[in-house]
């Protein structure tokens, strides 16, 4: 059999038997929850095969030349070659449209699936020592994946990826010192620069996937160092996992779930138009399109620039410009405290032992409190970048809608986590309901008492 | 928890991987009839559909699920392997430690190289230093004021209550040029002397970059005098010196003074006073 003689040649060099027939053993915990890294996992992979088609045929470069193919309107102009490259690779590169509508979805969904797969372990305590180190890890996957997706995102040098491009020079100019030297060694200049197309493709296509992947591969290793963490059950233990084998079982399972991101991913990318760049046009520095909302993973930084009211203030005669709060010290804050949870939580549970055990989300009502204010908040910032067209839907004035949302995200979030929080702790004083079950009477146990929370955090660890 | 359900189940999953093959073949013909997008996209679809099919039943009908145990190995060295590694570690600092110099000097040849390799990021731009391009634009005295195209314009081109994006002549596709003359009646402009003198028959120039993140303020709003940016929706108002009133953007958009030349055309009497698009430190 030709396996045999695989595995013979292999373990005659470097004896592998032991480790492979371990590896196969190798226990998988069975939920659901479990799977939405996987998803990320698999829509990276994706991304790989749909990029690498796209960049044979895609060319990183503002210079002008003749553009002539099969999307009449702009036949015969003079463009720039990366927008020329990319309505031929839609237009006239048969499979190309697939592709990279395909590697559009993609992107979202592997953002998306990292966030979710984020919530998971926040909600359920696995970023706890030892796996702190590995939450910085998937945080740092988290940042990269959100500047990949921007970058590949304004490669085509079409006109609504330019203004995002506009936006975010704006953003690096306004940090104080260093801000005007970082924007010009960025773009090659002063917007919009002679390189910047260049610099985001070698960034989009080698360094970040580059990097992406290495991390990857220490998220997983760390993973298979540290082994699952898992939920509490009969069987478990904080001393082992219980679940499926990784082959055949789990590793099915996983296929199963590849070949359903690739079913979606190119399902979208067949069916469901995206970022259709010959409409937008090329890029020219005078002009600009209305709507104009960036992809959804970076729709709450553009959200908080449109919410943030006018402040600009001087320091020391030098000015700190209106971006600089909702556009870098926003964003820097909250990736801040992401990286720097598991150790700011420990602060105030003085919890510092090793947990492979996962809580239940209400087990920590404050914790829930915490996620569900950030859900809220970076949802609302959201729906903000989206505000002209949600006036132009309700036809409201867009100033009164922009009103309503500067008070909405500061009080909507605050109003969600306090129901979070009683909702959670009712939960844990009754841990046999789930929250569809849940009676009117049982929501009394979870209504905040003064000076009753040591006590109720006590009765907690008690209880594990 | 199903594991042991026999022979039964397998055909779904032989069908599967049939139609597997079946839509694979279907992407090959529509790839080769260069049939569209939407056929290319569904023939992977149902590929991987079933494919992801196939792999979930037999994994979930015949495959034991949730049965395994394995033990955790303790994750923290014990105290004694953690005092053998500080004491190996101590060992073989010994000859570092005792030999200070080597070692501060490496320490300053790595620096210094480090901080010499920073240097040629200076060459990811040319030029002069930010600050003075930042303040400066291709607008200068005595510029010809043109269209998209490059033609010239008289200050009866516009209708009044209307907008206008125009260029120094020869800079149409710079990044900081575009203005936007906007034509009022005269008495509508509520302007300073000095202001007043740089507008020409109720025209009035100002800087297209919207000062709060340099997108082009590009609607007008007659009714109002107002200019819009689509980006963020900063409100600017004309008649008053383009000053915000609305949205996110702090200061007014800077005034290009015009007038006109002995053709009768418009041309800029000077360059901006101050800086044109989003602020940055050295912004005054």
């Amino acid at each position: 059999m030709i396996g045999r003689r695989v595995v013979r040649f292999a373990d005659e060099r470097l004896r592998l038997a032991q480790i492979v027939r371990k590896g196969m053993a190798k226990v998988f915990p069975d939920h659901w929850s479990f799977m939405l890294g996987e998803i990320a996992l698999y829509s990276f992979l994706v991304l790989v095969l749909t990029g690498v088609y796209l960049s044979l045929f895609f060319e990183p470069s503002t210079g002008e030349r003749l553009y002539t193919g099969s999307f009449e309107p702009l036949n015969g102009e003079m463009l720039s070659a990366a927008f020329a490259s990319t309505v031929e690779l839609s237009w006239d590169v048969r499979g190309g449209l697939l592709m990279r509508q395909a590697h559009h979805w993609a992107a979202l969904i592997f953002v998306a699936a990292i966030v979710a797969h984020l919530s998971r372990i926040f909600f359920t305590g696995a970023f706890r020592k030892p796996r702190d180190i590995n939450w910085v890890v998937g945080t740092t996957l988290l940042l990269l994946a959100v500047f990949n997706g921007f970058a590949g995102y304004s490669l085509p040098d079409d006109l609504l990826s330019g203004s995002g491009l506009r936006i975010a020079s704006a953003i690096v100019l306004s940090v104080p010192v260093i801000g005007s030297w970082m924007q010009f060694v960025l773009f090659g200049g002063e917007f919009p620069g002679n390189d910047v197309i260049e610099r985001l493709y070698a960034a989009h296509i080698l360094l970040v996937p580059g990097a992406i992947a290495l991390l990857i591969g220490v998220h997983l290793t760390i993973l298979i160092r540290q082994k699952h963490s898992q939920f509490r059950g009969p069987g478990r233990g904080e001393r082992n996992v219980v679940g499926s084998r990784m082959w055949p079982d789990y590793a099915f399972r996983s296929i199963a779930l590849l070949c359903a991101v690739a079913a979606v991913v190119f399902g979208l990318g067949g069916f469901a138009q995206i970022n259709p760049v010959w409409l937008w046009g090329p890029f020219e520095p005078s002009h600009v399109t209305t709507p104009a909302q960036p992809d959804w993973y970076v729709g709450w930084v553009e959200g908080a620039l449109r919410l943030f009211p006018p402040v600009e203030f001087t320091v020391f005669g030098h000015l700190v410009p209106a971006p600089f709060i909702p556009g870098v010290l926003i964003p820097a804050v909250t990736f801040l405290v992401i990286y720097c949870w598991p150790w700011l939580e420990r602060r105030f549970t003085k919890d510092a032992v090793h947990h492979h055990q996962l809580d239940r989300p209400r087990e920590h009502p404050f914790r829930i409190a915490v996620g569900v204010w950030a859900l809220w908040f970076y949802g609302l910032l959201l729906i903000a970048a989206a505000d002209d067209i949600i006036a132009a839907e309700l036809r409201i004035p867009v100033f009164d809608l922009v009103r309503l949302l500067q008070v909405a995200v500061l009080i909507l979030p605050l109003l969600a986590a306090f129901i979070a929080y009683v909702l959670a702790r009712a939960l844990r004083a009754h841990p046999e309901h789930r929250l569809t079950t849940m009676r009117w009477q049982h929501l009394g146990a979870g209504l905040p008492r003064r000076r009753r929370r040591h006590a109720s955090a006590s009765v907690r660890r008690s209880t594990e | 928890m199903t594991g042991s359900r026999d022979r039964q189940g397998y055909g779904a999953i032989t069908a599967a991987f049939g139609i597997t093959a079946l839509a694979g073949a279907g992407f090959a013909v529509v790839y080769a009839l260069d049939a569209g997008v939407r056929l290319q996209g569904l023939t992977l679809l149902v590929a991987f559909g079933s494919l992801a099919i196939g792999f979930g039943l037999w994994s979930r009908r015949h495959m034991p699920e949730g049965m395994f145990v394995e033990e955790h190995p303790v994750t923290v060295s014990s105290p004694d392997e953690r005092r053998a590694l500080y004491s190996a570690v101590d060992r073989a600092h010994a000859p570092l430690i005792t030999t200070p110099w080597p070692r501060r000097m490496l320490l300053t040849g790595l620096g210094t190289l480090g901080a010499a390799l920073l240097f040629p990021i200076r060459s990811m731009f040319t030029g002069p230093e930010p600050n003075s391009s930042l303040s400066s634009t291709p607008w200068r005295a005595g510029a010809l004021v043109v269209r998209e195209d490059g033609s010239p314009v008289r200050p009866g081109d516009l209708d009044v209550d209307s907008m206008l994006t125009v260029y120094p002549e020869g800079y149409t596709h710079a990044g900081d040029t575009a203005v936007a003359l906007v034509r009022l009646r005269p008495e509508q402009l509520a302007l300073d002397a000095a202001a007043l003198a740089g507008t020409v028959n109720g025209v009035v120039a100002y800087s297209k970059l919207c000062t709060h993140a340099g997108c082009p303020v590009g609607q007008f709003v007659p009714t109002t005098a107002q200019l819009m940016c689509p980006c963020h929706q900063s409100l600017f108002d004309v008649p008053d010196g383009a000053v915000p009133v609305a949205g996110p953007a702090a200061r007014p958009l800077p005034q290009l003074p015009i007038g006109v030349d002995d053709a009768g055309m418009l041309i800029a009497l000077d360059g901006f006073s101050e800086p044109v698009g989003p602020g940055y430190w050295t912004t005054t």
